[in-house]
């Protein structure tokens, strides 16, 4: 029996790799992927938590949290095709606009 | 004994598959080494005993979500543009550092929660029917009916959405049309 | 609901709405039939609503409706109530009977003006805003109406905007009333803090076990409420707007300044009688207010050219005479005056309308004369109004103003100071209006030539209505024919549920009938007031058309007085000098110093300031998506090392 901590030690490097994607990376859709690593290791964690409480209700929050990932990954490739029709870019740092 | 092979091989796979696809220049390929991850995190969902949600994984993440990534890169053909890594303000060893520190303060939330509560400590019994459809389905139309049906509504605010931003306006396609 | 009251309301509301919402989409048929026939209704339901309310007990006349409640508010509850009794019954039959007789004449005399949809649409608003002053059962409903018909007041006196005095004198209008509104909003907050409610039924009931008899706080409040009064009726110090406001239509002259709406303050007080007759101090103030007012404006009158203001201050005297009726607590009086002057000061109205407009638009009596045979039926009609306010037996005014000046002289709280002012005020109406007369009608026509040619009697969408009022101005006044001429005084009688017993003479022991010398002094009073009067008419027909030359000499010997007659007192000058010019005064230094220099100076000086110390910090802000999450991934890290590490 492999003890829970080790599947969460493994969920928090999934956790740390998704940032660094997303703060080092420039393309957005590898950000945006990152993103979803980001979601997968909580929900792995969640999985290990449910598996060690001996509780389902676990399972139901990573099928919702399934669902919002594929809303917002639509909502998200609307958004970045749009840019792309736009600037005729995807990479991050063309978008700075924020300044002003 | 193989319990734990399969562990180690699947969580390398799961690691090295992350750090791959940020690691490739190409789109396709971080999006393939993406799906691998999360074949290899399938895995361990197994191992957990969560068998439905495991398969969810598999058909939906990598099966749909990530064919949708997929086929956005192929429309918006991305061949061309060149990233490369950072040339932003905090340089990319500053930027390693951080997430290196992130995992070990996360290393140490864990261990100090496995430490401090009984809440990591595996429970051996398991209640028949751990992790098969019927219980998750009974959660869902039970407990969590409201959630799951909020669930509904946003998906479809999410479609709305995404074809409203998607749709090419019409002065775009009298402008493509000259 | 049994009585529908609200239909009273919906009615001129609906015409309102229908006409404003589609402006300038409706031919003017339609938009006459709408405006017109929306009052029309109204009325029919206020006389229907009547008959209902003369068929109950004495006792019962009162018909209440709340709609809704308005403002829920811990204690501060108001609803939307309405509230039909004797009173509410009188005021709503005259605002929508007259209202509709005018908004027909309307139709003829606005026939050609380009906003003539937009006319109506303020005609109804203001029929609407009136009728909620006059239906409303609590004190603030009653003041949306009061701020409602100040509104229209506003807007159709202003209706010509392009005119720049027409603006100007909507403004001094509005402006004034604000005045007087602050005084009533003040005044029902001290009811408000005593009684804790502004239902009139509540605080007519509380107000005696609230308030000490003649004690400062019900002084004060009477005395604030007295001030909208004064504001709103036009009386001194604040009458000063009722005269321009004659730059509106003369339909809304004779509709809002002469007939209803600035009889609203009279109706308020006559409302509030409960509370007046705890404050023996402020009804002296209201009588000697009103009478000062009816004395002055009648004096200047005498001396003005211009028809429609003649006839506005002969309005401002008039209402001085009901505030005198209020004032010596003979509110039944003052409603009954209330009543005829509206019919006969409306007609008046009317007719000078239909002078000016057969004169295209001449308002000054010099170039007028000689109107009687080209326009009998305007004439015959305007004569008897002047009969009317002159007060001759008979006709509606003498009833109401006898009335008046018995009052003043008998009850408890006259003095033959008053009678003698009021009953010389009596004389001078007499005289000016015959002046009127004798300028507009008899003599040679003074207008050029061409205006000479183009005389004409106005449509019979005018005259119909001049005939109504003119009939109405005659038997109006037939309902409150007193004891003394052996009538029943049935105007009194029906408005007793709503007055009190007070009112037929001040104290019980009073009753005119019953002390034999009462009836034979009030006799002799009512013959030789008559007797004055038509000394008054002789003395007018004597100056103004058998020989004129004297009025030049007696103008020469008397310049001074004429002068200051003529110009109004200086009045409009002197607010001008001592209120308006140090406003503006104070206002521009507000403005240049205080505001410029002081306060835009600190403000734009933080700003300035800030945005030089964050000039160097702005550097920060590179605008790049990635660095501002790596520095939130940062302070994340911290935060997270501070609570391991803590």
């Amino acid at each position: 029996m492999i003890p829970i901590t080790h599947y969460l030690i493994l969920s928090a490097m999934l956790f740390a790799i998704g940032v660094t994607g997303v703060i080092i990376s420039r393309n957005l859709i590898i950000m945006f992927m990152s993103i979803e690593v980001m979601l997968n290791a909580a929900n792995l964690a969640i999985i290990a938590f449910s598996r060690s409480l001996n509780l389902m209700d676990g399972h139901v929050f990573v099928f919702l949290v399934m669902a919002v990932a594929a809303a917002e990954a639509a909502v998200g490739l609307a958004i970045i095709i749009n840019l792309f029709r736009n600037r005729e870019s995807i990479n991050a740092d063309t978008f700075s606009l924020m300044k002003r | 004994m193989l319990e734990v092979i399969i562990f180690y091989i699947s969580a390398l796979i799961a690691i090295g598959g992350a750090v791959m696809m940020i690691a490739q220049r190409n789109p396709v390929a971080s999006v393939l080494y993406l799906i691998l991850s999360l074949v290899a995190q399938a895995v361990l969902y197994i191992q957990l005993e969560a068998l439905f949600v495991g398969a969810l994984l598999i058909i939906v993440y990598a099966g749909a979500i990530l064919v949708l990534f997929l086929f956005v890169i192929m429309l918006l053909n991305l061949r061309g543009e060149k990233f490369g890594y950072d040339q932003g303000k905090v340089g990319v060893a500053t930027k390693l550092i951080f997430s290196l520190v992130l995992i070990f303060e996360l290393a140490a939330v864990v261990h100090t929660v496995s430490r401090s509560t009984n809440l990591a400590r595996t429970s051996e019994h398991l209640n028949p029917g751990f992790g098969s459809v019927p219980p998750v389905a009974e959660l869902l139309y039970t407990k969590y009916l409201l959630p799951f049906e909020l669930t509904s509504i946003l998906l479809l605010v999410a479609i709305i959405g995404a074809v409203l931003m998607a749709r090419r306006d019409r002065a775009d396609k009298e402008k493509e049309m000259t | 609901m049994e009585h529908s009251l609200y239909l009273i309301l919906l009615f001129p509301l609906a015409g309102f709405l229908i006409n404003g919402l589609l402006l300038g989409r409706l031919n003017k048929k339609l938009i006459s039939l709408i405006g017109c026939g929306s009052v029309g209704l109204a009325f029919l339901w206020g006389l229907k609503t009547f008959f209902n309310l003369l068929a109950v007990p004495e006792t019962e006349r009162i018909f209440n409706e709340v709609l809704f409640t308005w403002i829920p508010s811990g204690i501060f509850k108001v609803d939307f109530g309405l509230m039909f009794d004797p009173l509410s019954a009188v005021m709503v039959l005259v605002v929508s009977g007259v209202g509709f007789l005018i908004h027909v004449y309307s139709v003829g005399y606005m026939h050609d003006d380009p906003g003539y949809g937009r006319y109506f649409t303020y005609l109804n608003l203001f029929v609407f805003s009136m009728l909620t002053l006059v239906l409303a059962d609590n004190y603030l409903l009653m003041f949306v109406g009061w701020e409602g018909v100040g509104l229209c007041s506003y807007l159709l006196i202003g209706f010509w905007f392009e005119k720049q005095s027409a603006s100007d004198a909507g403004k001094k209008a509005f402006i004034v009333n604000r005045i007087g509104d602050f005084g009533f909003l003040l005044g029902l907050f001290i009811i408000f803090w005593q009684v804790g409610s502004l239902d009139f039924a509540v605080v007519f009931k509380q107000a005696p076990l609230v308030f000490a008899a003649g004690g400062t706080l019900i002084t004060a409040a009477t005395l604030l409420l007295f001030v909208g009064a004064t504001g709103k009726s036009a009386q001194i110090p604040l009458y000063v707007w009722l005269p321009d406001a004659m730059e509106g239509p003369t339909p809304v002259s004779a509709l809002i300044h002469a007939a209803t709406m600035v009889t609203a303050g009279v109706y308020m007080i006559a409302r509030s009688n409960v509370l007046y007759m705890m404050a023996p101090t402020t009804l002296a103030v209201v009588a000697i207010v009103g009478c000062a007012t009816a004395l002055m404006a009648a004096t200047i009158a005498l001396t003005q050219n211009d028809i429609k203001r003649v006839l506005a201050y002969s309005t401002v005297s008039q209402l001085g005479y009901m505030f005198v009726a209020c004032g010596v607590a003979a509110f039944a009086a003052g409603i009954f005056h209330l009543m005829t002057h509206a019919f006969f000061k409306a007609l008046l109205f009317l007719g000078a309308g239909s002078v000016i407009h057969a004169l295209a638009g001449q308002q000054d009596m010099r170039f007028m004369g000689g109107l009687k045979r080209p326009m009998k039926t305007t004439f015959i009609t305007f004569l008897f109004a002047t009969l009317a306010i002159a007060g001759i037996p008979g006709l509606s005014g003498f009833f109401s103003k006898d009335e008046i000046l018995w009052k003043s002289f008998s009850s408890d709280y006259g003095s033959p100071v008053i009678w003698a002012i009021a009953l010389f005020t009596a004389l001078l109406t007499a005289f000016y209006m015959f002046r009127l007369i004798f300028l507009t009608f008899y003599g040679e026509p003074r207008m050029d030539e061409h205006a000479k040619h183009h005389l004409h009697e106005s449509p019979k969408m005018m005259t119909v209505p001049l005939v109504i009022l003119a009939v109405l101005s005659i038997v109006g006044g037939w309902v409150g024919i007193p004891h003394v001429l052996g009538g029943g005084n049935h105007f009194e009688k029906f408005l007793e549920p709503v007055m009190g017993k007070m009112t037929t003479g001040a104290t019980g022991g009073h009753a005119l009938t019953s002390a034999g010398h009462d009836t034979a002094t009030e006799l002799v009073f009512m013959i030789g007031s008559v007797l004055l009067i038509l000394a008054a008419i002789y003395a007018a027909y004597y100056l103004y058309l058998k020989n004129i030359t004297v009025v030049g000499r007696i103008r020469q010997r008397l310049s001074g007085l004429y002068k200051v007659l003529y110009n109004k007192y200086y009045i409009d000058e002197i607010y001008g000098a001592i209120i308006v010019r140090p406003l503006i005064n104070g206002s521009l230094f507000l403005w240049k110093i205080i505001d410029v220099m002081l306060i835009d100076g600190i403000a734009n000086g933080v700003a300035a300031l800030i945005g030089y110390i964050s000039s160097d910090v702005r550097g920060m802000q590179t605008g790049n998506m990635r660095t501002y999450v790596t520095v939130f991934l940062g302070g994340a890290i911290i935060l997270m090392g501070y609570f391991i590490l803590r």
